[in-house]
């Protein structure tokens, strides 16, 4: 039996206006709790001494996934169980639905949020290459207000993000469209189930008659945070899909990543097969154009 | 020190009130409180599910959930399973299949393959093994209880 929960406290909001309420006395050391998958783990370390957890789980207005002509939102509390089931998601954001199954085993996946992963800001974290992908954006609340934030900016360094004191993350926004895509997420990790990845492969390519209208490729496990390949982006769109851009773009790779040695992998590794995917899926792509 | 609350579950169908710090975890709540030592710590960090158990029907690792969040909840746990007459046909098929050893996992893997029946009775192999991917064991080698779930499936009252 553990010990140290006796001298943590939980205090359980009845709506997200009263959770916002008590958030802004900034006196208190409000920890929001979602699923709790990262935040039970975390209990041991002393970081969440002396914490108040506000368990915000059962707040109604983070549920749910919403759709409109334009786009999809979904609450900060969805689950991967959740995105696993919706229809949406499946057909028109594959990336998203592919990384909420290769996210733990069922019983996280039924208590693990979306919000959660985004906040807890592991750079090995499934969902973030996704999201970056589909230029996702993010409603950020406050008893003050609300804001939108692009997902691309909401990450500020290792485990510092753009959360302001009594801010919580209500929704993330994805857009739709009919345009066809391209969409590869590949995850290498020791074993399917409930491994840390040591390299998160995401590459998502919009493609007008062999001309490069969206290009996407974001990575996890490489940096300290999750991150978009901005110079590819600008390399590459408006470009003619050709075997010679692939050589451009493992040229930039390999110039641009420097991911670090750990626990699970070493940096050369992490380059190396990062190189090799991307070159297996934009010749994938190349072939299927028809070139 | 937090103060102490009262929270009501449900366990196995039965109402109970509890008087508990809110972020009693669930594990310690069932199995100290309740005395229902059917569900097994094993890791207490969520990577083992021997400690899982059905909340309002999802299955869930209990060392993960304060009792503050699952006030009001039913909870079902291996003790809630076979009824006063009989094992359920789960359990059957575990014991005449070879799916238990020493049995530490077991709790925890009958409650995987229960949610895993209940949203899909016809399961082939790959969605068992997805199905029961967050439960380990130490001594089966887990063919014989990915043999069990797939042959309950098969026999006619798989519940
Ligand atoms: C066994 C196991 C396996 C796992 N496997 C994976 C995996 O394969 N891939 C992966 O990416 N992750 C994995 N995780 C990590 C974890 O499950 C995910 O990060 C999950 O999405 C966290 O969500 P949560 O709701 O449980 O977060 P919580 O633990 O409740 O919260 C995490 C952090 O986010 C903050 N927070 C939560 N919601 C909000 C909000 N709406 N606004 C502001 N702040 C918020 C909390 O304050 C906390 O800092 C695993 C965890 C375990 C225990
Ligand atoms: S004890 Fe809960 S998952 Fe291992
Ligand atoms: S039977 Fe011993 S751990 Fe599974």
């Amino acid at each position: 039996m553990r010990n140290s929960t006796s001298t943590l406290s939980m205090t359980t909001p009845e709506d997200l206006s009263e959770a916002l309420q008590l958030l802004a006395d900034t006196d208190k050391k409000w920890i929001p709790f979602a699923g709790g998958t990262d935040l039970m783990v975390q209990l041991e370390s002393n970081l969440l001494d002396g914490a108040d957890f506000l368990n915000i789980w059962g707040l109604f207005e983070l549920q749910g996934i919403e759709e409109s002509d334009c786009e999809v939102v979904l609450g900060a509390l969805t689950t991967y169980s959740e995105i696993r089931s919706s229809e949406v998601i499946k057909s028109e954001f594959p990336l998203l639905y592919q990384a909420a199954g290769l996210t733990g085993a069922k019983a996280i996946q039924n208590r693990g949020t979306i919000g959660g992963n985004i906040v807890n800001a592991s750079p090995a974290a499934d969902t973030p290459p996704a999201l970056l992908c589909y230029d996702a954006e993010l409603l950020l609340s406050s008893s003050e207000g609300q804001r939108w934030v692009d997902y691309q900016d909401f990450h500020t360094g290792y485990k510092t993000h753009a959360l302001a004191p009594g801010e919580l993350i209500t929704h993330i926004k994805l857009r739709r469209g009919q345009e066809k895509k391209f969409n590869f997420y590949h995850k290498v990790g020791t074993r399917n189930a409930q491994a840390i990845s040591k390299v998160l492969f995401c590459l998502m390519v919009q493609v007008n008659n062999s001309r490069i209208e969206k290009f996407r490729l974001a990575l996890g496990s490489m940096a300290a945070t999750p991150i978009l390949m901005d110079s590819l982006r600008d390399a590459f769109e408006e470009q003619e899909f050709g075997s010679d851009l692939i050589e451009k773009g493992l040229s930039i790779l390999n110039e641009e990543l420097s991911p670090i040695d750990d626990i699970r992998s070493t940096g050369a590794y992490r380059k190396k097969v990062t190189l090799n995917l991307f070159k297996y899926y934009m010749e994938k792509i190349y072939v299927g154009l028809g070139q | 020190m937090s103060h102490k609350e009262e929270f009501t579950l449900k366990i196995n169908g039965e109402t109970k009130v509890f008087l508990a710090h809110p972020m009693e975890r669930l594990l310690d709540t069932i199995r100290s409180d309740e005395n229902l030592t059917g569900t097994k710590e094993g890791c207490g960090e969520g990577e083992c599910g021997a400690c899982s158990v059905l909340v309002n029907g999802k299955l869930v690792n209990s060392c993960l959930i304060p009792i503050s969040q699952v006030a009001s909840s039913e909870i079902e746990t291996i003790e809630g399973v076979a009824n006063s007459e009989s094992l359920a046909p789960i359990q059957k098929s575990f014991l005449e299949n070879g799916g238990a050893q020493c049995g530490f996992c077991t709790p925890g893997m009958v409650l995987a393959a229960i949610s895993l029946l209940r949203d899909n009775p016809a399961p082939n192999l790959e969605e068992v093994k997805t199905a029961l991917s967050g439960n380990l064991c130490r001594c089966t080698g887990y063919k014989k209880i990915f043999e069990s779930t797939l042959i309950c499936s098969q026999m006619e009252d798989q519940q």
